[in-house]
């Protein structure tokens, strides 16, 4: 579905992503966990098209996207929750929604899924004509992920859904992530919290400085001793 | 003080003012997107009444086919400087974006002191209709029209930002641009969107402004285009309806100080409001500091 060969990207002389290569296939959901700085969120703008990388290919369903712009890659079927969610504080929820279905012309499959979405996360239907910057944290969450779903992603990107929430509402958010796995989209989960992220991963990588150290199914990292020493806590 | 006085003073102040929320509109739309002071807005409202003066007076096309024309060709010279002169340095440092914006205003100045000369040229008379008698007022059509025009404007320009698509995206983009690519919105279009309204908009401010007072030259375009961004900023810079408030502020400021105070004082009193809204209110009047939640 997606992968990466490769991938080089640098801000200027600084080397971020050094030969990165891996590969997440249709439905499964992947893991790419690794501290602050290593290079996580750096990747996923690279493959969305916010950041040329300077070496390296990056196909989509055996597409070249690695040049293309980011508003063709949404049009592909890829979406991204953005780190720290980065919803449309001025707007309201219904129309961060909207906008999340920007590149589709088909009325009526959008007014079916947003009442799809409204579904899935009953609080943004309660908040709908509320600007999107008077939400919580949890609920910013939310419409970010229902804003990407707006766009009926193939392949979904997480950057840091669980970032500054509430364990009980960590858990919530990760079982919706299985949820919309299950219900067809692959999805690429990009964490910190190693152990939530393991939880639901069928198949992770580790990142450190740049560089993939690790990699196996979420069952294997998570009882490895490696990653319990760095990331789980002993 | 005579009321009638001051009534015509105020009307000579929506006037003006009109005209400067037109161009400060654009100011304000193009900080918002492309986060940059188009110092050459200014001279697209030359640009403007230059091409109504040359379709009508040098090649005799009638009026009212002369005023699309000059639209079209500001919004096509709006896109184009953005595409020239912008576009390569987006991702550079700021100071460099305001440089060439500079350098952009004083090139279309000099270009048109090189083809017309400096010597101020006559505007045609665009503007027919009878005066309108309010009670014992009469208001000359220029001028109930220059507000007319600049109202319709402006509501049509806030429900286009509102309603659509395109008007959607223009305020994703302001407001978040790597979140907005996200969503799949193509900046570059949305930007050259962009300034095509903002230099249209220029373009009509200027034919207003020009029948006003019709006499034209190479220079028309940046005191009015410093008093246009001026309002732009008391209002509070990216926001739109900042810009039409800044306006008519201004213009209103204006008129008063001529007539009461002094005409040599105006521009000094202008720069004073300036001074004093950014001490009290940085952001601008209607500007507010945003909060993010984490």
């Amino acid at each position: 579905m997606l992968k990466i060969e490769n991938l080089n990207v640098r801000y200027g002389v600084i080397e971020a992503i050094k030969d990165v290569s891996f590969e997440i296939k249709q439905g499964e959901i992947v893991a790419l966990i690794g501290a602050n700085g290593a290079g996580k969120t750096t990747i996923l703008h690279a493959i969305s098209g916010l950041l040329k990388p300077a070496g390296g290919k990056i196909l989509l369903e055996d597409k070249d996207i690695t040049k293309t712009g980011a508003d063709k890659i949404v049009m592909m079927g890829l979406a991204q929750v953005p780190e720290r969610r980065r919803v449309f504080a001025e707007q309201t929820v219904e129309e961060n929604l909207e906008l999340g279905a920007f590149t589709r012309k088909d009325k009526e499959g959008i007014a079916k899924d947003l009442e799809m979405i409204y579904t899935r996360f009953p609080r943004l239907k309660e908040r709908r004509k509320q600007l999107a910057g008077t939400l919580s944290g949890g609920e910013q969450q939310m419409l970010a992920m229902g804003r990407a779903l707006m766009a009926k992603p193939k392949i979904l990107l997480l950057d840091e859904p669980s970032m500054g929430l509430a364990p009980l509402l960590v858990k919530e958010i990760f079982s919706i992530i299985e949820d919309i796995n299950n219900q067809g989209t692959t999805v690429l989960l990009v964490e910190q919290n190693a152990k939530m992220a393991l939880g639901i991963a069928d198949r992770a990588y580790v990142l450190e400085t740049g560089e993939i150290v690790l990699t196996g199914t979420g069952e294997e990292l998570a009882s490895s001793d490696a990653i319990k020493k760095a990331y789980l806590g002993g | 003080m005579n009321i009638s006085q001051f009534f015509l003073q105020l009307i000579n102040g929506l006037n003006i003012g009109s005209i400067y929320a037109l161009v400060a509109l654009g100011y304000t739309m193009v900080y918002g997107i492309a986060k940059l002071i188009n110092f050459a807005h200014g001279e697209i409202i030359m640009v403007g009444s230059y091409t109504v003066f040359v379709c009508t007076t040098l090649m005799g096309m009638p009026i009212w086919l002369s005023i699309p024309v000059s639209i079209i060709v500001c919004a096509g010279l709006g896109i184009c400087i953005e595409k020239v002169a912008y576009k390569p340095l987006r991702n550079a440092s700021r100071i460099y974006l305001l440089i060439t914006a500079i350098g952009i205003s004083f090139f279309l100045q000099s270009l048109f002191q090189l083809i017309f000369t400096s010597n101020p040229k006559s505007f045609p008379t665009i503007i027919q209709l009878p005066p309108l008698t309010l009670g014992s007022f009469s208001i000359s059509a220029n001028y109930y029209l220059t507000f007319v025009v600049s109202v319709i404007l402006m509501i049509v320009l806030d429900r286009f930002v509102k309603l659509t698509k395109t008007g959607r995206a223009m305020r994703a983009v302001s407001e978040d641009q790597g979140a907005a690519q996200l969503m799949g919105i193509n900046i570059n279009k949305t930007i050259s969107i962009t300034f095509a309204i903002g230099s249209a908009l220029a373009a009509v401010a200027g034919i207003l402004y020009s029948s006003s007072y019709p006499l034209i030259n190479p220079f028309m375009g940046s005191t009015l285009g410093i008093k246009a961004f001026i309002a732009a900023v008391v209002g509070g810079i990216g926001i739109i309806p900042g810009a039409v408030l800044g306006g008519f502020i201004l213009g209103i400021i204006e008129s008063l100080t001529k007539a009461y105070i002094s005409s040599q004082m105006t521009d000094a009193i202008v720069f004073l409001v300036l001074i004093v809204v950014l001490v009290f209110k940085p952001a601008g009047l209607l500007g507010k500091n945003r909060k993010e939640k984490v």
